[in-house]
């Protein structure tokens, strides 16, 4: 499972790094940073659960 | 006024033409292309696929991406494709794509035929926002002899226009303004078709490598650079990969400079060094830099490096699309970091904020913008840290003059 942010729509709410703090950090003017693109089976539900929070659908998954 | 100049050792065959004499480069007409052995018809386009990729040629727009992969990522996916000429040359420090289309536009036109072969599209585009340009494409298309339907689209000139998914985005009728990637043009490109988008130096090649297997190799190899900076003369030169940047600078009276400017405003600032560098892809991505689209600004002595990185982030900042929050805030903070540095009045923790910031940003637009201006702010912290230090105290007096935003101290005039 891959991570994938769209940056054009990325609008620093911050609401995803919460659930998901191993794969998205928050940058010095709050706009998401993707830590990891290629999630480990382990960190799926983050990952889910991180496209779920964002206001904006600027995430979403891929394979 | 901008010089042409051929570096290529002797009897290499190359893009720039210069009439016997001196004066004015005039326009190649069909009649002289076709008697240059120009049009040949292409029976087995994978023999032309697998020469490309035998000899290695790399894009020649920026990414320096190997063009036989792109070919065939075009060709594979599923569709009919279509191919584009880029020649919308974004960066003010360029003027090879223009220069090209202006003067030679049926190697161009060659080349899309070719790729269109290669790839097995339908139909063409040349892209473009110089209106010399479009003119000399529009009198070449009604000349030529062969070739599939193409159309011209004009844009407005912007430093993001040129970037493939802009392009792609423009083809179709909307802004000029890059998309996130996935998906990349050669999986959903023009109308939604795999579209190879190339710069028309690589097309110009392709044509070229056609015409003149035996010599291929040379022809893949060479690059089109444009050589400018505040001494010396501007040029636009064409040179054989792995020349030192010295015998480039030497070329056109840059002997004395200091530092450079990589890649147009991409490959970042370079000091100490920069004499020994080679002029290719890898050995500048080694080095740290890029080469971009082989735009290269000399700094003198007198320049201040730190008044060079100010300018250029400043233009970026300007020129940023304003889609990407990360971007608009990121150019932003950069520039206004860098001119705090020039006016003496940062703060004893803007390096390090600079340096953080040009670590965390980079890949992070849905264009490169950003990691210019990040690579820019980068490269100054590592290659002039005292220079960058001595600003803590008024006097510098490189950066006596007003700083401008709009780039004008990277254009170079279209030879």
């Amino acid at each position: 499972m891959k991570l994938l942010l769209d940056s054009t729509l990325c609008q620093g709410y911050g609401l995803c790094r919460e659930p998901a703090p191993e794969l998205i950090d928050l940058d010095d003017f709050g706009y998401a940073r993707l830590l990891e693109t290629s999630v480990p089976p382990a960190g799926e539900d983050a990952a889910r659960a991180a496209v779920a929070a964002c206001p904006n659908s600027a995430l979403r998954l891929g394979k | 006024m901008t010089g042409v100049l051929s570096l290529l050792p002797e009897g290499r065959h190359g893009l720039l033409t210069r009439p016997p004499g001196g004066g004015p480069v005039p326009y190649e007409d069909a009649s002289r292309y076709l008697a240059a052995g120009g049009y040949t018809p292409a029976p087995a386009p994978d023999a032309l696929l697998e020469r490309i990729d035998a000899v290695g040629l790399r894009g020649r727009g920026g990414a320096g991406f190997p063009a036989a992969l792109k070919l065939r990522a075009v060709r594979d996916a599923p569709g009919t494709p279509v191919v584009v000429a880029n020649g919308e040359e974004g960066e003010p420090g360029s003027v090879k794509d223009r220069w090209l289309l202006r003067h030679r536009p049926h190697l161009v036109l060659d080349g899309l035929r070719l790729a269109a072969a290669m790839t097995g599209a339908g139909r063409g585009c040349v892209y473009l926002s110089d209106a010399r340009a479009e003119r000399a494409v529009l009198r070449a298309l009604a000349e030529r002899p062969a070739g599939p339907p193409v159309d011209v689209v004009r844009t407005l000139h912007s430093y993001v226009a040129g970037e493939e998914s802009a392009a792609v985005r423009r083809i179709d009728g909307g802004p000029a303004l890059p998309t996130a990637k996935p998906p990349r043009p050669f999986e959903r490109g023009v109308g939604g078709a795999p579209t190879l988008v190339a710069n028309v130096e690589t097309l110009a090649r392709i044509a070229l490598l056609h015409t003149w297997p035996e010599a291929a190799p040379g022809i893949a190899d060479a690059h089109l650079v444009t050589l400018s900076g505040s001494g010396g003369r501007p040029a636009l030169a064409e040179v054989a990969a792995g020349t030192r940047l010295d015998d480039l600078a030497g070329s056109c009276g840059h002997e004395k400079a200091e530092a450079v400017l990589l890649g147009g405003l991409f490959g970042g600032l370079y000091g100490t060094g920069w004499a020994d560098l080679p002029l290719d892809q890898d050995g500048l991505r080694t080095a740290g830099g890029a080469l971009g689209c082989g735009a290269l600004y000399f700094l003198r002595p007198e320049d201040c490096p730190v008044a060079v990185a100010t300018e250029a982030t400043a233009y970026l900042a300007a020129q940023s699309a304003r889609q990407c929050g990360v971007c608009v805030s990121g150019t932003g903070a950069l520039a206004g970091a860098l001119a705090a540095v020039v006016r003496g009045t940062a703060e004893p923790g803007t390096p390090d904020k600079l340096r953080r910031w040009s670590r965390q940003l980079p890949g992070r637009g849905a264009c490169g913008l950003l990691d210019a201006a990040a690579r820019i702010a980068a490269s100054l912290l590592t290659h002039f840290p005292d220079r960058v230090d001595a600003h803590r105290y008024p006097g510098c007096p490189g950066c006596a003059g007003p700083s401008a935003e709009d780039g004008r101290r990277f254009l170079v005039a279209v030879p």
